[in-house]
């Protein structure tokens, strides 16, 4: 899985690990700012109103 | 395994078990470190975004403070009378800005309408339940806000005991609420928000109190149960005879001092 991405990597080692760093960055850009709020509507563990429809 | 893994070339004639046992195996890190990043944003992101946001909000009412203690009468006068009570605003307007002084010198938060969770709750912070009293008026006036995360303004809910000051200001008015009681309830017991609260609260009941309420989860983490904390209303005054003495006294004067 991530062998073939990095013989993918164009350039000598530093510059591999520097776009798989910005890489990694950019993915806990996109979990952060849109996944994770997704996801965390469908986990019921904050809820703090009361009311019929709350479980 | 790593050692082969790191001396491997693609001509190492890795069988294709091997292939799938290590594909599979760095799936499943990096589900690990997807599910630990999920816990890094739940617990610290939510609160950094939520505390900045919400003093961002608190910023743009861009409301006049109220004069300097030297400017006005000391103490200023405690109203008892019947207080203004301002109409209900649209969905996720900002209303009011919530003082606790047990919450610590800085704490303050916006009050919006509405409870919806990801427009109101996860971001402005505090959510007034529609339908319920405004600040001030007789009845129940009932908020909800998270206790950990998103900014989490009710975090320290337990902490409050029985007579401690909960500050709201409209732009024009301080209302000084008092906590009469704590309970905690079940996610349906909606009777802890009626203008005559009650588990069940009694609908012929006829409100003569200027109640305000608090609801917030319990335990922390968890949507089990509800906390609930009731307050009512000890006094008022206009934000233009200067700041209640609940504040002044712990140290918190939004006047800016001087």
């Amino acid at each position: 899985m991530y062998g073939p991405l990095w013989r993918a990597l164009p350039g000598p080692t530093w510059l591999r690990v520097l776009i798989l760093l910005a890489l990694a960055a950019a993915v806990v850009v996109v979990c952060f700012q849109w996944f994770f709020p997704w996801v965390s509507d469908y986990m019921p563990l904050n809820q703090q109103t009361v009311g019929e429809g709350t479980p | 395994m790593t050692a082969t893994r790191t001396h491997a070339r693609p001509t190492s004639g890795q069988g294709p078990v091997a292939r799938t046992v290590g594909a599979v195996g760095e799936l499943m890190i990096t589900l690990g470190v997807l599910l630990g990043l999920f816990i890094v944003w739940q617990l610290w992101w939510t609160d950094v975004e939520g505390d900045r946001y919400q003093a961002e909000v608190i910023d743009e009412l861009a409301w006049e403070p109220p004069p300097a203690v030297a400017q006005v009468q000391n103490p200023p006068e405690e109203r008892r009378d019947d207080p203004p009570v301002m109409d209900e605003p649209g969905f996720q307007t900002v209303f009011a800005q919530y003082y606790v002084p047990r919450f610590g010198t800085d704490y303050v938060k916006p009050v919006a309408e509405g409870v919806d969770k990801a427009l109101v709750l996860d971001t402005i912070g505090i959510g007034h339940y529609p339908g319920t009293a405004m600040p001030g008026d007789v009845g129940n006036f009932a908020m909800a806000a998270h206790r950990t995360t998103f900014g989490k303004p009710f975090n320290q809910i337990a902490d409050l005991v029985e007579g401690d000051p909960l500050v709201v200001r409209t732009e024009e008015t301080w209302y000084v609420y008092r906590v009469t009681e704590d309970l905690i309830v079940n996610p349906q017991d909606v009777g802890v928000i009626a203008p005559v609260p009650g588990v069940p609260a009694d609908p012929a009941a006829v409100p003569d109190r200027r109640l305000l309420t608090m609801t917030s989860c319990h335990p922390m983490f968890s949507a089990a149960q509800r906390y609930v904390v009731h307050g009512e209303l000890d006094y008022w005054m206009p934000v233009s005879d200067g700041t209640p003495k609940e504040l002044l006294d712990a140290g918190i004067d939004p006047s800016g001092g001087s």
